[in-house]
């Protein structure tokens, strides 16, 4: 298992080139989305008729900063705990990975639409996930689930907030620039998840423990 | 009735940054128990980290600071009004929240509006029970969603678990949710669960089990051996810290028992996350308070 700096934008080759266990440190700026920002991105921007041009400025104005933002960027499950100092500016308190498999019926989409190379968050996704990994040259990158204090300090700046009114501080999509944010990869562009190897392993050991009662 | 409000903002601030010594010293055991390089020694490794860090900086440990459930049992002939007492923690965890110990978590279900902080219909939740003791005592429970989420409750019998209406269907329901939930509760896990009781109630016993230490040895003989059994088999599953396989995915199992209906048999899982953010304080009579 090999231990990686990565720079955002990343590369395709940088991602094929990760496997399943790898430790990764990512540098650069992402931008976090889950349940509510999935939901809006999905129906605005990509299973939508209606041409993105003739969204209201304001969304109009939000995509192109995601399509040039996840162009080779890394969307980041989470919804922080946030300070608001003097001068107005936004510093990350706490933020570790929410769970994942609730944007599984999206995800695969966002990152065809955006080119996303990326993915934190934890617990893992599921099959379409994994596909869109493979074919896409993505990775899912596993932070550790309520080491929200340690992963805020990797969070050097807040650069801006989307959505926080409406959608609310957990929600809201927080673009960040981090340095050195301790991930492991658990889905690797080669189609192996750690978690479906895991799933199996203890589906075996739990029949095993009932069928011994 | 007496101002307690600071003395609720600190309770929340020690929940919501300070992880409980029991739970950390099993953490700590976990990590010597997986092998060196692993993943799951790594994730704990990076729990522990945090603990450390969380406490220092009195900064949550969690961003998903959770449902503060409030536990307050309260003496007779002291002038408490539950009424208040709600009003009291309430203003203490809006305050809470601007200081930054609490995300703001409470979102309109008809809406979806963020109230902005942690205030609601129904949010935070309290159980009150007067009691014999002339003391005050509130505990106080921090539960993120991922663990809420994969919490279950098992109507038994339970034709796919073969789990009938006994201490072994009990043990059938418990290895299912536990194998069921992976690593999206954070694990490793501590379980707290209810035998008997009715629906809504079986949770909020569930529940009750956590604020148990870790230690502590269940009064009933065969609830002891129950949840001796099942933290071992529970770690036999092999799910590992945060689902990446391992040798821990449970640091305790905590059962309790109570009456049920002749037609009912719920098992009530209440799943907490290895953050398990709990915290209580004692109100004398002579005003002073002690936390733990």
């Amino acid at each position: 298992m090999a231990s990686y700096d990565l720079q955002i934008p990343i590369s395709e080759d940088e991602i094929r080139r990760l496997a399943v266990g790898d430790t990764v440190y990512l540098n650069g700026v992402i931008v976090t989305g889950r349940d509510a920002a999935h939901k809006y991105m999905i129906e605005n921007f990509i299973r939508t008729d209606a041409a993105t041009d003739t969204l209201p400025p304001a969304d109009q104005a939000l995509y192109e900063e995601l399509r040039s933002l996840l162009a080779g960027g890394v969307i980041y499950h989470c919804g922080p705990v946030v300070r608001q100092d003097e001068k107005g500016e936004w510093h990350f308190v706490a933020a570790g990975p929410t769970t994942s498999i609730r944007e599984e019926p999206y995800e695969a989409d966002v990152i065809a639409h955006f080119g996303l190379r990326g993915v934190i968050g934890k617990g893992g996704m599921g099959p379409n996930t994994l596909i869109a990994c493979r074919e896409y040259g993505a990775a899912y990158f596993h932070a550790v689930g309520g080491a929200a204090s340690l992963i805020a300090d990797a969070v050097k700046e807040v650069l801006a907030v989307h959505k926080k009114d409406e959608f609310g501080v957990p929600e809201a999509f927080w673009v960040i620039r981090v340095e050195r944010f301790p991930v492991v990869v658990t889905m690797d562009a080669h189609g192996r998840s750690i978690h479906s190897d895991v799933a199996a392993d203890s589906q075996a050991a739990l029949e095993r423990l009932l069928a011994g009662s | 009735m007496e101002n307690l409000v600071e003395h609720f903002v600190e309770l929340i601030r020690r929940a919501s940054t300070d992880l409980p010594a029991d739970v950390e010293a099993a953490l700590r055991e976990a990590k010597e128990r997986e092998a060196d390089g692993s993943a799951a020694a790594g994730a704990l490794t990076t729990i522990l980290e945090n603990v450390a860090l969380a406490r220092a900086n009195s900064t949550p440990i969690c961003q998903d600071t959770g449902v503060p459930i409030f536990y307050v049992f309260y003496p007779p002939g002291r002038g408490i009004s539950t009424h208040q007492f709600r009003r009291q923690a309430e203003e203490a965890v809006a305050e809470a929240t601007r200081r930054a110990y609490l995300r703001p978590n409470a979102v309109d279900a008809l809406t979806g509006q963020n109230s902005g902080n942690n205030l609601g219909q129904g949010f935070p939740t309290f159980h009150f029970e007067e009691w014999e003791r002339d003391d005050i005592r509130v505990n106080l429970l921090l539960k993120g969603g991922g663990s809420e989420n994969v919490g279950v409750q098992y109507k038994l019998p339970d034709a796919r678990l073969q789990a009938g209406r006994d201490l072994e269907g009990v043990r059938r329901a418990v290895l299912d949710a536990v194998y069921q939930a992976q690593g999206k509760g954070c694990a490793p896990a501590i379980l707290g669960v209810a035998l008997g009781s009715d629906r809504g109630y079986g949770y909020v016993h569930a529940k009750e089990q956590l604020f148990r230490p870790l230690g502590d040895v269940n009064a009933e003989p065969t609830l002891a051996a129950l949840e001796e059994r099942l933290l071992r088999e529970c770690n036999e599953l092999g799910v590992g810290p945060m689902g990446f396989g391992g040798r821990t995915t449970v640091l305790g199992v905590k059962i309790g028992a109570y009456h049920r209906l002749p037609a009912c048999y719920f098992v009530s899982v209440a799943y907490m996350c290895w953050a398990c953010r709990r915290a209580s304080m004692t109100i004398y009579n002579n005003g002073e308070v002690e936390y733990d």
